[in-house]
């Protein structure tokens, strides 16, 4: 697989040599001279000067044979356009791009530039997961594929409290995929019997929060 | 018509100040504080400090009501990001995106979007006023 990854700095420089390590081709476009030099000592030929977000820049670069475009600049604008034109000028497949700034992650998606990767998103579901504040927390946002991965705590006296998971009212377009308790999953299987203070882990299409809240997290 | 002028530079200044010339009603964004200055102080319409990528920003300028909008920051990808913005989630009609490299001007035309290129408009300019003065045969003279 040739990967091109534009923006050189930690998040780049780090995806580069993991998937050089893999045994897949890697190019890296850096735009700031210094960082640059130094991408250079250690990528040599594979490390590219220059302006990512310039087509020819991008060309030189062999965008037009990438099986997929990194755009990892810590700038959410160039990101979106160097999504926008690894797909649509040089019909690149795939293409991953990096949030910095959660706010703009609206923008992404309105200009179709996906799937996306955003530190800040990630730390925060780390957070709730380890200390959760709420009893449902999103673990996961597959948003090409419209589905989210959640954890749910199961409260006393709720609908599921007491319920094999066979048994429950499970929503359309959702599906209970493990069970975690003290701290240990498990895959769901159907006579699995649901207690207070688990954890449920949920796949579902968007907007099934509140009913599945109904079922887990009412009392 | 309500315009919202994006970017309150040489151009996007003035750009605002002819509109408002011409009885429209425009509503000025701009990262910095200062370049309200550039406006004049005679300026009727509102000036919104932020940066323009935020829909806070945009809201709060009235994109949601605009009938053009014009994207002029000095920034390519921030006027091509919030240009495309304007168009399809905010549905304004005519949106016109300032874009300094030919090659990304090129590109989002033919994606649809009305792109102002100065540096094209330069690059025609001059070689013209050259081939103007090589067909006068006085070179080399």
């Amino acid at each position: 697989m040739y990967a091109v990854i534009v923006g050189g700095g930690k998040v780049g420089a780090n995806v580069g040599r993991a998937l050089l390590r893999m045994g897949h081709e890697v190019s890296i476009v850096e735009a700031r001279p210094s960082r640059f030099a130094t991408l250079e000592a250690e990528f040599e030929h594979m490390a590219r000067y220059g302006d990512g977000t310039e087509v020819f820049v991008l060309e030189s670069a062999g965008m037009a044979r990438a099986d997929v475009c990194i755009a990892v600049t810590g700038d959410d604008e160039d990101n979106i356009i160097i999504g926008q034109v690894a797909r649509d000028h040089f019909g690149v497949e795939n293409v991953v791009a990096r949030v910095n700034d959660p706010r703009n992650q609206e923008h992404f998606d309105l200009l179709g530039v996906a799937p996306t990767v955003c530190a800040t998103e990630s730390i925060l579901s780390l957070i709730e997961h380890e200390v959760p504040q709420h009893s449902l927390v999103h673990l996961f946002s597959l948003r090409r594929e419209n589905l989210d991965i959640m954890e749910i705590g199961v409260v006393g006296e709720s609908r599921a409290d007491g319920l094999a998971v066979g048994d429950l009212p499970m929503p359309a377009g959702t599906l209970l995929i493990s069970v975690l308790r003290r701290r240990v999953g498990r895959v769901a299987t159907p006579d699995t019997v649901l207690e207070a203070g688990d954890q449920v882990v949920v796949i579902a299409e968007p907007g099934q929060e509140s009913a599945l809240m109904e079922i887990f997290a009412r009392e | 018509m309500f315009v919202v002028v994006v970017g309150c530079g040489r151009v996007g200044a003035q750009v605002a100040r002819r509109l408002v010339d011409d009885g429209h009603d425009v509503n000025v964004i701009d990262r910095n504080a200062e370049a309200l200055q550039r406006l004049g102080g005679d300026f009727p319409g509102e000036f919104v400090q932020g940066p323009a990528l935020e829909t806070t920003v945009l809201e709060a300028a009235g994109v949601e009501r605009a009938d053009a909008f014009v994207a002029a920051t000095n920034g390519d990808n921030t006027n091509l990001v919030i240009a495309q913005v304007a168009r399809d989630r905010y549905q304004v009609d005519c949106v016109i995106v300032r874009v300094l490299d030919p090659a990304r001007a090129a590109l989002y035309e033919q994606k649809g979007l009305v792109t102002v290129c100065p540096t094209r408009t330069a690059i025609d300019s001059m070689s013209d006023a050259l081939r103007v003065f090589a067909a006068s045969g006085a070179e080399g003279a």
